[in-house]
Parts: structure tokens; C-alpha cells; sequence
């Protein structure tokens, strides 16, 4: 094990999947010299070559669909894309054609391509730079999804990205690149997609949460022991496709309590999806609806002020928690 | 400092230059103006008071030149981040781009919403955009549609970095408004730089002029550096617009002297002699000399103006500073029109 953080995390991994498949190969706008907005590529150019991390123009839709086309061709590219925002720009060649294609295709064409980028507001980057939208993804058949909150699970989860067959939607949350965790260091650290973990065991409420949100669940957990003697268990979905409801639904039976915390939307979120489920697998078991916190239903703010009242906070949940006892 | 008499300017047009002696005023005072206020404001993000700055240091002569050959008040512009020296052409003053930096709740261009530097007042016919580059060339592309449509004998200026226009709304919006024809100004700075990528990594070609001969489109390419040149190639691009000759391709050459913004090391890509070089020819340092060589202004002139801005600038940040910040529950209002 050693202490680093997520961005040094996601780029070990990156290395070690370039020294070991030579089909691995980077994509992006500004990963060269300039080592990616969030330093994840950082030094990679240098070690290996232009040809292996290969600066862009900025054309979302052109990188991500020549990677496809890469991908087709038996190679293993990843591409990044600044933001999740602007992973709209390539929408029509991730969901419209790399989600589809293997289906179309009646199985002849795989597509292993790895599409990181990076979500999320708290930066004040305004409302084209800062929103959460895993869930948006995970909508699609045909893509994995995949968000970690940690540095070891970053490193896992980014390493199996690139052994899996399928387009990997791998999404980073920015308020989780400067984290520091311990990460296993052996070549063959993996994590399989589809696995939650449990962060904190407890008997009273599940709070689940993936990516940033996992932070504001373990900040309301630690508020609700401090000040309610309330325990709360914490569960980090880490994949969202696949998506683990054995491990909530399991822990929800126990507690009899959910609350979701995530920070996109209400309306239509991922939440909803996991509620839901809850409802149909547990129905029997529960005390309480399943209560979600998520943003306000507002595109980001940028003033700070208004930033604060758009996104929910461990006080949210904490609220939700005591409205459910 | 007291206000000093100034010797009332002359509107008759110069030879050489094309404009008037209030005009090159105006040119000088507004690129020293935007270069003042960016200078503040990357020391105000520096000492922690704005969270993001993103400036155009470098391309005021670009920027005052072009907005300069405009109508204001009649047409439209469309700008991208680092055009604050349009705005200033535009009729925004020093309070207000301050006001915009620190995303006050009197924000005119937001309201503390938007981010700094996407300026749009409905009132001067400035368009407001997401952060998302060249999407705004197919809005302009759209407004200057919508004039032909209503007979209005407008003219629409967008701009963008030349980084940009590897992206295909650039594409779809030239091919659009070719086959139209409609009055259009793509205005490219070509700085040299999409953040940390020379032109080289963002296209096979070396002048996105050149792009105009995809689409049959009328294009020129200036020196982005000579606010005079600037002015003297988009006037009559704007002027042929105007009589429906179409749309028109212009590449500024000019630099970014700056970082790409306030989250940037520059030092990490960019080579300190290509900067030096650069600096020689600073857009205001080359327009000063020449109108004082022409003996247009006498230097003393020229000085009153630059004691005039820094005036400005300071005023500015104090009254921009103790303005209100948006309450919390103003973050839920306009997200639909009630
Ligand atoms: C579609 C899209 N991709 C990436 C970005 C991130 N980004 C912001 S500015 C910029 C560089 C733009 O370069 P250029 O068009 O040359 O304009 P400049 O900043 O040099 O003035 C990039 C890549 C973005 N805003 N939009
Ligand atoms: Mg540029």
C-alpha cells in the first residue's frame, strides 16, 4: 500500500495499462505537455510517446468517434474529455453508436473503449462545467458506468476498465482528484464491476451514495453518531452499471431505511432508479419511503453563494435521516 | 487627480488610418482600458477575490478594431471569453466588467449565474453563450437569419479562437450560412494557442483563413497585432455584409500574452523565447508609437489617457467590491420563463 491521490491514482493505472497491452492508447485535448486539466495524464507523454498519448483538436464528437473506430479495429483506446458537459458534444457516437454497435451488429463488433471524464460542481465552474450525470449514462444499454470515490478504487476500477470488452463510461468526480487513500500497489489489482462496498456498517439507516455524494454520506453518518447517537451504514455503489442492489438491498433489510444522496438532479435521477428497486425488493422491509437528496433543479450556478443553495450538503442528509425515524 | 481640460478631437477622417482623431481615441483608450482592467483582474483572483479569470491580454488591437467597424445599438455581437475589449466598444464600462468578474447579483450579464466573461446584454445586442466552444457561431449564424428574414440590414460578429474551429458547429455554421448568405462575420483570433496546444496539434493548415475555401466563402486574414489593419479589413467585410454579400471569414493574428486562464501554468508548455518575441510586438505598445510618430497625439495627450484608465480601473474594483452577492434563494428563479 501507498498513500497517493486520485489523480496519481488514475494515472498509475493508466502506466501500468500502457506497459502492459500495447493496443492501450490516450486520446484527449491537452493530455500531452499540458498532462490533462486534472494532471491525471501528467508525465505520460514523456514516458510514452506521441504516438500512445496523442494531443486532439478540440472535436468531442471526432476524438471519442475515431476511438470507436480504434476500438473496432482491435485497439484499446481511452479518450478524455474535459467534463461531462462536454461529453455531450460526443452523445451521438457514445450512446447512438458505441452503446449500440455490438447489439447492431448481432455481436461482431466489440468496442473496448475507455471515455473518462470528470463531473461535478462544489468548483464554481458555472453550469457547462459542473454537473453530475452518471446516472444519465448508466440510462443506456450496452455502456458500463463506473465512478469511484477513492484512490484505491479509482485504480481498481480504471484497470478493469480496460480488460472489459464493452465502452467503459469511467467518471470522475473533480472534488475527488486532490483525495488521498492507500492503494495497493501488486500489477494485479483489480476491482470488479458490479461490487458496492459497505464504507461504515451500521443498524439504524443506509445511506448510499457513489462518487462525490459517497463524501456527503460519511460527513452526515459521522453528524448523525455525534449528534442524534444515530448509526447510520454508508454504501458506495461504486459501478452503476452493473449495478450491485444485492449489497443495498441486503444492508436495507437490515436497517429498514434508505436514503440516497447524489448530486444530479432529482428529477429522473439515478435515485430514482435505486428507490425504486428498493421498493420492488424490499417493500416488506421498509419503515419509512426511501428519501433521496439531490440538487436543486437548477443548471449550475456559478456565484458561490448560489452554487451552496443548488447542491445538497451532509445537513441535507442529515435531515432526511431525522424526517425518516 | 483633478480632470484635466482635453483639447476637443477632430472627427475628420485621417488618410492613412481611415478613421478620425476621436476615433483612434477611442482605439487607444479602450485597448489600454481592456488591458488595465485584465491586469486587475488576475491580481484580484490572485489574492483570492474572483475564483476564475480568463482574459484576452494580447488581443485588444483584434478586438477593438473589428468591434470598432460595427453599428452599435443596431448590430449584433457574439463573442467568446476573452473579448472584454469588444464589450467596452460595445458601450460596458469599467464598474460593470467588475461587476461581472466577482458574479455580483447586478450583474447585467447574469446575475452572479453565468460564469465571468460571458457576456451578453440584450440591450446592446451582446448574446450571452455556455462556456462550450463555437456554439456560438451557429447562434449568430440563427440572429443573422432571422435579420434577413425580417429585411433587418443588420450585421452579426462572432468570434472564436482558431482552437475552435476544429469543432463542427464552426463547420456547420460557415456551410449554413454560405448556402444562406447571410450577413455574417466569423471573427477567429488566432493566438497561437487551444490552452496548451499550438496550431500545428489543432490543424494541417496554417491559416484558418483557409478554411473560408470549403464553403466558397469570402475570407481575409490579418495582423491581429495592428488594431488600424484590423479595422481596415473587417469595415468593408461588415460594409459588404450589410449590401448582402454574405458571410465573411476573418482570421486576426494576433497572441495570447497571457495564461489560458486563472487554473493555468503557461510555463509548462509554452517556451519563454516565443513569448519574448511576442511581447515586442504588445498591440498597444505598437499603436501608441505609431500615432504618436504620425504625430497624431502628442505623448502628454497620450499620457492623461492612460492616467484616465488607471483612475478607472481603481474605481472600479472599490465600487464593484461592495456591491451585493445573489441571496441563496436566487438560485432557483428563470430556470423556465413564468
Ligand atoms: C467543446 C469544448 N471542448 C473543450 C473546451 C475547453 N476549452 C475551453 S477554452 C479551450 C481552448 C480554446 O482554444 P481557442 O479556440 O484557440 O481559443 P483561445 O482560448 O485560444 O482564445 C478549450 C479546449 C470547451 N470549452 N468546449
Ligand atoms: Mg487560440
Amino acid at each position: 500500500m501507498t498513500e497517493m491521490r486520485m489523480r496519481d491514482a488514475l494515472r498509475e493505472a493508466l502506466r501500468e495499462e500502457l506497459i502492459r497491452d500495447d493496443r492501450v492508447f490516450l486520446l484527449g485535448e491537452d493530455i500531452g505537455a499540458y498532462g490533462g486539466s486534472y494532471s491525471v495524464t501528467k508525465g505520460l507523454l514523456e514516458e510514452f510517446g506521441e504516438a500512445r498519448v496523442r494531443d486532439t483538436p478540440i472535436a468531442e464528437s471526432g476524438i471519442v468517434g475515431v476511438g470507436v473506430g480504434a476500438a473496432m479495429a482491435g485497439m484499446r483506446p481511452m479518450v478524455e474529455l474535459m467534463t461531462i458537459n462536454f461529453s455531450f458534444l460526443a452523445f451521438d457516437q457514445i450512446v447512438n453508436n458505441a452503446a449500440k454497435l455490438h447489439y447492431m451488429s448481432n455481436g461482431q463488433i466489440t468496442i473496448p473503449i475507455v471515455i473518462r471524464m470528470a463531473s461535478g460542481g462544489g468548483s464554481q465552474l458555472g453550469a457547462t462545467h459542473s454537473h453530475s450525470l452518471e446516472g444519465l449514462y448508466a440510462h443506456f444499454p450496452g455502456l458500463k458506468v463506473v465512478c469511484p470515490s477513492s484512490p484505491a478504487d479509482g485504480k481498481g476500477l480504471l484497470k478493469q476498465a480496460f480488460r472489459d470488452d464493452n465502452p467503459v463510461i469511467f467518471i470522475e468526480h473533480t472534488a475527488n482528484y486532490g483525495l488521498k487513500g492507500e492503494v495497493p500497489e501488486q500489477e494485479d489489482f483489480l476491482i470488479e464491476f458490479g461490487k458496492a462496498s459497505i464504507l461504515r456498517e451500521g443498524r439504524d439507516v443506509t445511506l448510499i451514495g457513489y462518487s462525490g455524494s459517497v463524501h456527503q454520506a460519511v460527513r452526515a453518518a459521522d453528524l448523525l453518531a455525534e449528534q442524534e447517537e444515530i448509526d447510520a451504514e454508508v454504501i458506495d455503489l461504486r459501478t452503476l452499471r452493473p449495478l450491485d442492489m444485492d449489497t443495498v438491498i441486503e444492508s436495507v433489510k437490515k436497517t429498514n431505511r434508505a436514503v440516497v444522496v447524489e448530486d444530479d438532479w432529482r428529477f429522473g435521477g439515478f435515485a430514482g432508479e435505486i428507490a425504486s428497486q428498493i421498493m420492488e425488493k424490499a417493500f416488506d422491509w421498509l419503515d419509512a419511503p426511501v428519501a433521496r437528496v439531490c440538487s436543486k433543479d437548477v443548471p449550475m450556478p456559478y456565484n458561490r453563494n448560489l452554487e451552496f443553495a443548488a447542491l445538497p450538503s451532509e445537513e441535507d442528509v442529515v435531515e432526511a435521516v431525522l424526517a425518516m425515524l | 487627480m483633478t480632470a484635466k481640460e482635453r483639447r476637443p478631437r477632430s472627427k475628420e477622417t485621417i488618410d492613412q488610418y481611415l478613421l478620425s482623431e476621436q476615433q483612434l481615441e477611442e482605439m487607444y483608450e479602450t485597448m489600454l482600458l481592456a488591458r488595465r482592467l485584465n491586469e486587475r483582474m488576475l491580481a484580484l483572483n490572485r489574492q483570492g477575490r474572483a475564483p476564475f479569470f480568463i482574459g484576452g491580454t494580447g488581443q485588444e488591437a483584434a478586438q477593438v478594431g473589428a468591434a470598432m467597424s460595427l453599428k452599435r445599438g443596431e448590430d449584433y455581437l457574439v463573442p467568446y471569453y476573452r473579448d472584454l475589449a469588444m464589450n467596452l466598444v460595445f458601450g460596458m464600462s469599467a464598474r460593470e466588467a467588475m461587476l461581472n468578474l466577482l458574479a455580483k447579483k447586478d450583474d447585467p450579464h447574469g446575475g452572479g449565474r453565468q460564469m465571468p466573461s460571458h457576456w451578453g446584454v440584450g440591450s446592446r445586442k451582446v448574446v450571452t453563450g455556455g462556456s462550450v466552444v463555437a456554439t456560438q457561431l451557429l447562434h449568430a449564424a440563427g440572429i443573422a437569419l432571422a435579420a434577413k428574414m425580417s429585411s433587418d440590414p443588420i450585421v452579426v460578429l462572432t468570434c472564436c479562437g482558431e482552437g475552435s474551429t476544429s469543432k463542427g458547429d464552426f463547420h456547420e455554421a460557415l456551410n449554413f450560412a454560405q448556402i444562406h448568405r447571410l450577413p455574417v462575420i466569423f471573427y477567429v483570433q488566432n493566438n497561437g494557442y487551444a490552452i496548451s496546444e499550438s496550431t500545428e496539434k489543432e490543424m494541417p493548415i496554417a491559416h484558418v483563413a483557409d478554411r473560408a475555401r470549403a464553403y466558397n466563402m469570402h475570407s481575409a486574414s490579418v495582423d491581429g497585432m495592428d488594431a488600424i489593419a484590423v479595422y481596415q479589413t473587417v469595415k468593408p467585410a461588415v460594409d459588404q455584409a450589410r449590401r448582402g454579400g454574405g458571410p465573411f471569414l476573418i482570421e486576426a493574428r494576433c497572441y495570447r500574452l497571457g495564461a489560458h486562464s486563472s487554473d493555468d501554468d503557461d510555463s509548462r508548455y509554452r517556451p519563454k523565447a516565443e513569448l519574448e518575441e511576442w511581447t515586442q510586438k504588445d498591440p498597444i505598445t505598437l499603436f501608441r508609437r505609431r500615432v504618436e510618430t504620425d504625430k497624431v497625439f502628442p505623448p502628454e495627450e497620450l499620457d492623461e489617457i492612460e492616467e484616465r484608465v488607471t483612475a478607472e480601473v481603481q474605481d472600479a474594483v472599490e465600487w464593484a467590491t461592495n456591491q451585493p452577492d445573489p441571496a441563496p434563494e436566487d438560485a432557483l428563479g428563470f430556470v423556465y420563463r413564468e
